[in-house]
């Protein structure tokens, strides 16, 4: 399998992505994960919005699984916190994340990701985490 | 359409009201979260235990972000049940602590409380746990903006 047969695996795996309707792509080491727009993610029909919970929820499966990628491990780790910020209401239209791992110590991974619809600059949210390494974890020198 | 949230469905006691509320807004009804009680600036609520909202399919752990969405729109429908005059919030930030998975197999209920109710922002806590909020799965903080209705014009 190539990493991006390998991440569509780990994805298909877990119920909740398929609940969610969630798509990855993978250029190089980086991940995007996608959205598509469908009518029971909606959280507020009279705007009509994306529900809050669904792009946090769609921030932290994306930091989990670049988190995944950039430790080499077969398991995902465990969501210490998140914090999620939200910009402006998700529009009913496909949305977009990418994470940013912004430090792996031995034991807590600290990640940024944010999310996006149709345009880049513009994120509709953002989010920092703290996430637990699982035991496999294979540190490369100067991750630490 | 209403602009009351709580104006959605029939219902005269205030629990109706936000069971109606939350069935109005889809991805609530997909998780099939109700609130069991509430009080002046508080909400109880459930989101029941099913299979395709796993997280980790190793140990049927129920996934982070369905406590994510199930916690704000808990939080949501606590800073509503502050106002005198309910009206639309907006998520402004929201932080979850996670202390501990939740059960496999067991639904998840959680307490919020709306800690502040102020003239454009709403600050509320909740705590998730499968039993008592003594042994949590889950702190939460949040703010919420406050959509303040326009007065109507005089005739």
């Amino acid at each position: 399998m190539n990493p991006q047969e390998r991440l569509a695996a780990a994805l298909a795996r877990i119920p909740y992505a398929q609940f969610l309707g969630v798509r990855a792509e993978l250029k190089g080491d980086e991940l995007t994960l996608i959205l598509p727009f469908a009518e029971h993610l909606i959280g507020n029909p009279l705007l009509p919005a994306l529900h809050g919970g669904v792009v946090g929820a769609l921030m932290e499966l994306t930091a989990l699984t670049q988190l995944a990628i950039a430790s080499k491990s077969e398991a995902f780790p465990k969501t210490i916190d998140i914090n999620v910020d939200y910009l402006r209401s998700g529009k009913p239209v496909d949305t977009f994340a990418r994470a940013r791992v912004v430090k792996i110590g031995r034991r807590i991974a600290n990640v940024q990701a944010e999310a996006w619809q149709a345009e880049r600059a513009n994120a509709i949210a953002a989010m920092h985490g703290h996430f637990m390494l699982p035991d496999d974890t294979v540190l490369t020198p100067g991750q630490n | 359409m209403p602009d009351s949230p709580i104006a959605y469905g029939a219902g005269d006691t205030a629990i109706e009201q936000v069971n109606a509320m939350f069935r109005f807004t889809p991805q609530a009804k997909a998780l099939g979260v109700t609130v069991t009680k509430t009080a002046k600036g508080r909400a109880w609520g459930r989101v029941p235990y099913r299979a395709e909202l796993v997280g980790d399919p190793d140990t049927g752990v129920i996934a982070g972000g369905v406590l994510t969405t199930f916690l704000d729109q808990l939080c949501g429908a606590a800073a509503i049940l502050a106002m005198n005059q309910p009206t639309v919030v907006a998520t402004i930030d929201l932080r979850i602590d996670y202390m501990r998975p939740a059960q496999p197999g067991r639904d998840v209920l959680a307490e919020a409380h709306c800690t502040k109710l102020g003239k454009n922002v709403a600050f509320v806590r909740a705590t998730a746990y499968e039993d008592t909020p003594d042994n949590p799965i889950a702190h939460v903080t949040s703010a919420f903006a406050i959509n303040a209705r326009k007065p109507k014009a005089k005739p």
